[in-house]
């Protein structure tokens, strides 16, 4: 019997034993991955956008409108490639579904945001038809919109002239995202600005926030200190930072969920350690009399270490990987929705199969040693 | 049979300190499912109740039509006094209509020890705002002085947000607002700052408000005044009582945490059931022989199925119990932020109630049961002549 093989053995001799701490260890991984999830949402959701670009807000809040004149201020300013803006429209679907709609010009908005792909032909119906919007196709997925349809979005803060608050669009193209995180965060709409402007009962001349392309990257702090410091003390002061920062700023308004999570994983782990950790030392503790066997046949102190570490860590890899399986399972099932964004990628594998490994030490270790160190008379001798 | 089961119960609390360590299993497990539970519950109940204690029934709020939140309403000058004057509302000390119109802008302050922004409410109030909330009673310094760019500070954001202390200016749209006063309401309104409406509204170039209440005379009075004003062919307006206004923010927040507290609590359980599972075989293999004898001498099956189900069910309240006073001491009345419907952070505090930390129990019954009643079964069936024989 090969020593691989000894371990295996050895899982199985007490199946349910075996069966329900990996059931434990499966659910505890699965809890992991998806709370992992979340948590890079919050921490670093937004580092996929990279620092190519910069957001100019209004200082007081970005839920200030910056005006329209400061666009050629802006676009002066050396080191600034493409400038696009973006009006919040308050978009709301059917009785009380809220949307991210934006306000925008296409052309710059296809300029500034390369990620986007969309057909020419597209982007050409965008900027032609006035009363055009595109939508991201997770949206056009989720309420079945098709290129043509005319869809009516009423907006909860702009009345048109007539006072209605009940605006059509037509919809002239669906983009999608340039890779799979891209992907994720197509649940946008944008609408014209020009015929929004227009159509207005007011807040004619504003543009919201402005996103500004840069033609070298490695700028971006000076380029940010240089405009802020052009509208200090006028009544529209600006505070630019990378999208990264402004999305993370975003995010981080949500609060102390963030915190909320880490103690939940920790309350969650801690748990675990103990049931995993009980169960092995317990196996451990049965089974005294035959490590000491294994000694008097001439296994060393190091060879019985090995086998009980190998116990556990079986244990702890097997459910491990099984439980981030299926929390990726689930995260696929439940991330393509678009108004949660979770997936269970790359970083939450790397921080679970880190978590396995520490897991493994922590609940192996303190049996195996005690296993080495048995001394074998007073073990056979049940002591 | 109830002495027989009696006996065997109590012979195997007894042996509990003997098999310590395989025992605390369940109580650690169950004290994490219902900790965990116990908090995220409490933490939707803590910003329920901090909105729902904001809105009075005798107020009504009127809003722009389908604006939703004072955020996205917008009323003109004309229009707010049109309101007012609506038949219905209390009339107040002067002959004037107890009414306040109300503007909110948005200003970022920064969470202690963060360096990025949160949207806070700024508030310009007329007079009247504060009849309409008698709750709010200033506790440090003074009220603004009309006129003048100085704010008050609610509570809650003194207390989670860095540069609102009493004297310190705060900077919105290049102009510098001194903070005079602090103040404490015991709802959502400690989230905001206040301001004279009429500064606000130079200082934020704006000449309407966002939102009008109204005192009415008679709290059944709201169909009346919404019928009155929604005849005005010049108004367009929806009209609500300031408490259904403030009951409606909570229902998305009480829905997602209690869709996260579900999940998570479900998953805990599963495992937390396989760690009881796990246990209790163990306890029963433990004491093969002890049952095996019990049995040879007499005894029947149930008290054995009995014992062992009290037992995986003592420890499993003993771990909710712990777990529930985790939960407590931990977390009740920690005060935390989060984004309201007006996009502002709104402040409020954890609250463990004793409904929910009965809710916490009953999981651990529940799950106790479950942890028990399959190894209770092995132990009834156990052939007694082979379990003697065994070593």
């Amino acid at each position: 019997m090969t020593r691989s093989g000894f371990v295996f053995a050895n899982l199985l001799r007490k199946k349910t034993r075996t069966v329900l701490t990996l059931l434990s260890v499966v659910t505890a991984f699965l809890l992991f991955g998806l709370l992992q999830a979340v948590n890079v949402m919050f921490s670093a959701g937004a580092d996929f956008v990279g620092a190519t670009r910069l957001v100019t807000q209004a200082r007081v809040s970005f839920t200030q409108s910056l005006p329209m004149r400061l666009l050629p201020e802006i676009e002066a300013v050396p080191g600034v490639e493409q400038v696009m803006w973006q009006q919040w429209f308050g978009a709301v679907w059917q009785e009380n579904t809220q949307l991210f709609f934006f306000a925008t010009d296409p052309a710059r908005l296809h300029a500034v945001y390369p990620e986007y792909v969309m057909p020419d032909q597209q982007w050409k119906a965008f900027e032609e038809t006035r009363t055009g919007m595109i939508v991201g196709r997770i949206l056009a997925d989720k309420y079945g919109w098709r290129i043509g349809d005319k869809v009516p979005i009423a907006s909860n803060i702009f009345p048109q002239k007539n006072g209605s608050k009940a605006w059509i669009f037509d919809l002239v193209g669906i983009y999608d995202g340039k890779d799979e995180e891209w992907q994720r965060n197509t649940n946008l709409g944008w609408i014209n600005h020009a015929y929004f402007d227009e159509a207005t009962l007011f807040g004619t001349g504003l543009a919201g926030t402005f996103t500004l392309k840069l033609s070298n990257p490695d700028q971006a702090a000076q380029i940010a200190h240089t405009i802020d410091s052009k509208f200090e003390n006028s009544p529209d002061e600006t505070k630019t930072q990378t999208e990264k920062d402004s999305n993370l700023g975003f995010f981080k308004q949500i609060g102390d969920i963030g915190l909320i999570v880490r103690w939940i994983l920790f309350a969650v782990f801690f748990t675990l350690l103990l049931v995993v950790g009980n169960t092995i030392a317990q196996s451990v503790r049965e089974r005294i009399p035959e490590l000491a066997i294994l000694k008097t046949l001439g296994f060393t102190d190091g060879n019985v270490l090995g086998f009980v570490l190998a116990e556990a860590a079986a244990m702890c890899v097997i459910g491990g990987l099984l439980g981030l399986g299926l929390a990726t399972l689930i995260g696929i099932k439940i991330g393509g929705g678009g108004n949660f964004p979770i997936a269970v990628d790359h970083r939450v594998w790397i921080t679970g199969v880190l978590a396995i490994v520490g897991l493994s030490l922590a609940v192996g270790l303190l049996p195996a040693l005690r296993a080495s160190r048995l001394s074998i008379v007073d073990a056979l001798a049940g002591r | 049979m109830l002495r027989q089961t009696i006996a065997i119960t109590l012979l195997s609390l007894r042996s509990i300190p003997e098999r310590l360590a395989a025992s605390l299993v369940i109580v650690v497990g169950l004290a994490g499912v219902v900790a965990v539970f116990t908090a995220l519950l409490a933490m939707a109940e803590g910003f329920q109740s901090t909105l729902k204690s904001t809105g009075r029934d005798d107020v009504a709020l009127v809003l722009r039509g389908g604006s939703s939140a004072e955020l996205n309403s917008g009323l003109t000058r004309d229009q707010a006094t049109l309101i007012k004057q609506a038949p219905g509302v209390r009339v107040g000390a002067g002959g004037q209509p107890l009414a306040s119109a109300e503007m909110i802008v948005i200003a970022e302050l920064m969470r202690t020890g963060e360096k990025t922004g949160s949207n806070i409410t700024v508030r310009g109030v007329e007079p009247a705002a504060f009849a309409l909330r008698p709750q709010l009673k200033i506790v440090d310094g003074r009220l603004f002085q009309p006129g003048l760019r100085e704010l008050i500070v609610g509570r809650g954001v003194t207390q989670q947000f860095e540069g609102v202390k009493l004297g310190e200016m705060v900077r919105m749209r290049g102009s510098d607002w001194t903070v005079v006063g602090v103040f404490e309401s015991g709802d959502a309104n400690e989230s905001e700052l206040w301001a004279d409406v009429e500064v606000a509204q130079t200082t934020f170039n704006r000449r309407g408000f966002s939102a009008v209440r109204l005192q009415l005379a008679d709290p059944a009075g709201l169909q009346s005044v919404k019928v009155a004003l929604t005849a005005d062919p010049r108004l367009n307006i929806d009209i609500e009582s300031e408490q259904q206004y403030y009951s409606g923010q909570t229902k998305q927040f009480r829905e997602t945490i209690g869709m996260l507290a579900g999940v998570v609590t479900l998953i805990m359980a599963l495992g937390a059931t396989f760690a009881a599972l796990n246990t209790m075989y163990a306890a029963v293999g433990a004491r093969e022989r002890a049952i095996a004898t019990l049995r040879a001498i007499g005894f029947s099956g149930t008290p054995v199925v009995v014992s062992v189900m009290i037992e995986s069910l003592a420890l499993a309240l003993a771990g909710g119990a712990i777990g529930a006073l985790v939960a407590y001491l931990l977390f009740n009345n920690m005060a935390v932020s989060t984004l309201g419907e007006n996009f502002t952070q709104v402040v409020f505090q954890f609250k463990v109630t004793p409904k929910l930390v009965q809710q916490g129990l009953l999981i651990a019954i529940v799950i106790g049961m479950f942890g028990g009643l399959l190894p209770a079964l092995r132990a009834a069936r156990l052939p007694v002549t082979t379990a003697l024989r065994a070593a």
